[in-house]
């Protein structure tokens, strides 16, 4: 793994394209969220048409010396009506934005089932990124043309904001919890990374670039890499070394819950209420191991906040995904005498 | 003609009650506080815009070159503290507000004129403070105060800043409830609800916002105190906290604080638009409801602030959703500021310029908030400068060209002087000018997906910066020369008269300047607000 040190100004060659007035697009998404724009700028910059050109004309025919015809002034009541007029044509204008805008949105988060999940990490002030294969990178992403790709975003300091502008893609990135993004690149090249979320003095500096490839290329760049170590195989050293094994896995099984086949299953905690053990239940036991109590266990387990970076977290998670659940079989719930935690 | 030998300069009035410094800073008179405030504002706007145009600058290159990137975080801080808190929260409810209601309603001074006075020590000495610890604690946070960057990771001056903040926001309240209760107990006879002029309306809807929302920022406030000093987690997810939480309190004041920086524009504009169309206000009651209902719908929609910031996708919806309905009112506002216009009797004037400046700045502002009140739109344009576009179109193209429309109106009654009308016009256009080149190439900037707030930029984003870097010193010049010509006009403008524009508030039934007590007998009020006839000439 590269040095975590290096931010400085030049560190990336810069993603040089010419003054247009929109962006380029990387993804079919982007082009349906030009067309919505290009719609409200078409019907805002009529409307401000409409406003500009009414004051220009109504102040000149009804300028201070002009012998306009200023009889008749209209009452009240037909003010009210014409209001209400304005009300239902702009309410009417509005609600099919809204419409429009909200469904666009749902497709942008609920997308359809990714080939691959790719682990990001904002730091002050670079993207860490680690590939399912274990490939790691900083300030760059390289991924496959017309995949689904699902990426974790996840913060080790503060709130950064992941922004691609090609893919008209953003999400904050918080500290303690994992966002999904996911998009589909359907165009090969070079497009920008940008942190969009103010984050400290080298903010402006934490850039980076998405690197789209077509298939064949992306498998050699992979190959390229080298072999990397597997996540779930750097885990299980760092599950070691934490001392998480310890008390997680052996045959006593009595002071902390068994890991074994645990990812994705419904855990009965202290209170009574049941989560299902996805990756955010798992990051928050590492780091806040009070949050979230298995039944029948005493909460001793020590935070681990601030003594383990992002990056081992998902390595860790990793391992424990790739446990079998026959490896250790030790039910906390058999033993007499815990509480009484249901399965 | 000195103004000494002009009939229509009054032998007594306000200004001419002592001239001491403790005659200005023991004052009870809500005209001499006014000024007191007047000073103060516009001393933090000139700090907060010279910060502006050293961003400005540093952004005409690509590379951070000017300044280093600290001191570029702390410029943007600076500049967002000073500008939202130390003017525009202030600026036209506590000068023209301050001076203004109690003579709009036909009474002699505020409910609480001690309370008054208070309010102006608090704001000023919470502004010293807040200045002391921004800029010699080099607080970088940004005016949002976003955790857990302002908790633990910025430097500790936050706190003091955070205090100073803290302690504005009881100068906000205080003026607040002056005005509510003034509003309420101390119309003139025959002055109804529904005669008020729509500046009192628009202040007494502001002062609602100002008591309900303003203590939300001040726990708030303390809650990022007591973190950092006790470290009890509220945001800090690495102490339990959540950091979203913190951005929830926050926009729950800082949205409607939006309002409190609109509104009082709103009702200014009005005044003018009817004064110099010689035409009562299109739809009178329909801007009072707009007012009203701006005001109310205002607290339920800051989920808008978070889009991306991983709130609940279907919250996000509905505070999409609410977003549009409190855009209704502000469109009925300015299709009836447009309307006044027909068959009036127009004149040009400098508060005229400045006041359909104010109408077409706001429409293009309120227009491109539809853009990102569409939630999928908001997702790429969130955080660039679309944003800081759009809300400098409402804040400086609204409210900023509101309070010198209204200063430049109501400059003849504060002072009693005349000023330069040629330059008064130059600075007007200038204003408009400058404005539009600043921010129009904002929002390019923004949809091509330039981040706010960043120091440094990729070199195809230069063309459109230098523009706007270009605009804002025209917009400069727009600003300082107001303060030569009307600097000037206190000595050398010739005198005023009670009602130079022949207009129909009740504050211009008195001398100008007016009396200490304002009015030498309560006005009766026999008629509605803008009894103006375009057919007479």
């Amino acid at each position: 793994m590269s040095s975590e040190t290096s931010a400085l100004p030049d560190y990336l060659p810069e993603v040089s394209k010419g003054l247009t007035l929109m962006p380029e697009q990387a993804s079919a998404m982007a082009g349906r969220i030009d067309t919505l724009y290009i719609a409200l700028v078409v019907i805002c910059g009529l409307l401000t048409v409409v406003v500009f050109a009414l004051i220009a004309v109504l102040g000149y025919r009804y300028r201070a010396n002009s012998r306009a015809n200023r009889e008749s002034q209209s009452s009240e009541h037909t003010h009210r009506r014409v209001e209400l007029g304005v009300l239902a044509i702009m309410l009417v204008i509005f609600m099919g934005l809204f419409g429009w805008a909200s469904s666009l949105y749902l497709d942008m988060f609920r997308g359809p089932s990714a080939a691959m999940t790719i682990n990001v990490i904002g730091k002050q002030w670079m993207w860490k990124v680690q590939h399912p294969d274990g490939t790691r990178e900083i300030n760059t992403i390289h991924v496959p043309v017309d995949e689904t790709i699902n990426l974790r975003v996840t913060s080790q300091d503060v709130i950064h904001s992941f922004y691609l502008p090609a893919f008209r893609l953003k999400r904050d990135v918080l500290p303690g919890s994992y966002r999904e993004v996911w998009f589909t690149a359907d165009n090969p090249g070079v497009y920008r990374l940008f942190c969009a979320e103010y984050c400290g003095s080298y903010h402006a500096q934490m850039r980076g670039k998405i690197v789209v490839m077509e298939q064949a290329d992306y498998q050699q760049w992979l190959t390229r890499q080298g072999e990397s170590e597997a996540p779930a195989v750097s885990g299980a050293q760092l599950f070691q070394s934490y001392g998480c094994s310890g008390c997680h896995m052996g045959k006593t099984g009595i002071q902390a819950p068994s890991l074994a086949g645990v990812f994705g299953r419904a855990v009965p905690l202290a209170g009574g209420a049941t989560m299902i053990a996805d990756e955010a239940y798992l990051h928050d036991s590492i780091v806040q191991p009070q949050k979230h109590v298995v039944a029948g266990f005493d909460p001793i387990m020590p935070s681990y906040s601030g003594q383990i970076s992002e990056g081992e977290i998902l390595q860790i998670i990793a391992y424990i995904k790739s446990l079998e659940p026959l490896d250790w079989k030790t039910n906390p719930s058999q033993n007499p005498t815990q509480g009484e935690a249901q399965p | 003609m000195s103004v000494a030998t002009d009939p229509r300069w009054p032998r007594e009035h306000y200004l001419s009650e002592g001239f001491r410094l403790r005659d200005w800073l023991l004052t009870t008179d809500h005209k001499r506080i006014a000024w007191l405030y007047l000073a103060s504002i516009t001393a933090f706007f000139f700090l907060g815009g010279t910060a502006a145009l050293l961003i400005r600058l540093e952004l005409i290159t690509p590379p951070g070159d000017l300044v280093s990137a600290d001191t570029y975080n702390q410029l943007f801080s600076l500049h967002g503290i000073v500008m939202v808190w130390f003017f525009l929260i202030p600026s036209i409810p506590a000068t023209l507000g301050n001076f203004l209601i109690p003579m709009m309603v036909g009474a002699r001074d505020l409910a609480f004129p001690r309370l008054n006075l208070l309010s102006w020590y608090i704001y000023t000495l919470g502004g010293l403070f807040t200045l002391a610890a921004v800029i010699g604690g080099g607080v970088d946070t940004g005016w949002t105060f976003y955790t857990p960057y302002s908790t633990m990771f910025s430097n500790s001056a936050v706190i003091a800043a955070a205090a100073g903040v803290f302690i504005v926001g009881f100068s906000s309240i205080l003026t607040g409830l002056n005005f509510i209760v003034t509003t309420h107990k101390m119309r003139a006879p025959g002055l109804s609800w529904f005669r008020l002029p729509l500046f009192v309306w628009a202040n007494y809807a502001t002062s609602l916002i100002m008591v309900l929302a303003t203590p939300v920022l001040s726990s708030v406030l303390m809650l990022i105190v007591v973190e950092r000093l006790l470290g009890i987690g509220i945001f800090d997810p690495a102490l339990g906290g959540d950091p979203l939480l913190f951005q929830h309190l926050f926009w729950f004041y800082s949205h409607p604080a939006v309002y409190i920086m609109i509104l009082p524009g709103m009702g200014v504009v009005s005044e003018i638009i009817a004064c110099f169309s010689r035409k009562p206000v299109f739809g009178y009651h329909g801007m009072v409801i707009s007012i009203m209902s701006i005001a109310v719908f205002g607290f339920i929609v800051w989920g808008h602030h978070m889009f991306v910031a991983g709130q609940s996708i279907y919250a996000g919806i509905m505070f999409s959703f609410f977003t549009f309905l409190v855009a209704l009112p502000s469109a009925i506002k300015t299709f009836n500021w447009t309307a006044t216009l027909y068959k009036g009797r127009i004149t040009f004037t400098a508060p005229m310029i400045y006041a359909l400046s104010f109408v077409g700045l706001f429409t293009i502002g309120g227009l491109t908030g539809i853009i990102l009140a569409s939630i999928a739109i908001d997702v790429h344009v969130h955080d660039t400068y679309f944003v800081t576009a759009h809300f400098h179109y409402i804040m400086v193209g609204g409210m900023v060209t509101g309070y010198l429309g209204g200063l430049h109106f109501w400059w003849p009654k504060m002072t009693g002087r005349m000023y330069s009308e040629l330059w008064s016009k130059v600075a007007a256009l200038a204003l408009f000018i400058g404005f539009n080149l600043t921010f129009f190439p904002q929002f390019i900037l923004g949809y091509l997906g330039m981040p706010r707030r960043y120091h440094e930029y990729p070199v195809d984003f230069q063309v459109l910066n230098v523009m706007s870097s270009l605009g804002a010193g025209v917009l400069a010049i727009g600003y300082l020369l107001p303060l030569f010509y009307l600097f000037w006009s206190l000595r050398f403008g010739p005198a005023a008269g009670g009602n130079p524009w022949r207009a129909k508030g009740l504050e211009w039934w008195t001398d100008s300047p007016p009396t200490k007590h304002n009015f030498h007998r309560i006005p009766r009020v026999t008629e509605s607000a803008y009894a103006y006839d375009p057919t007479a000439e």
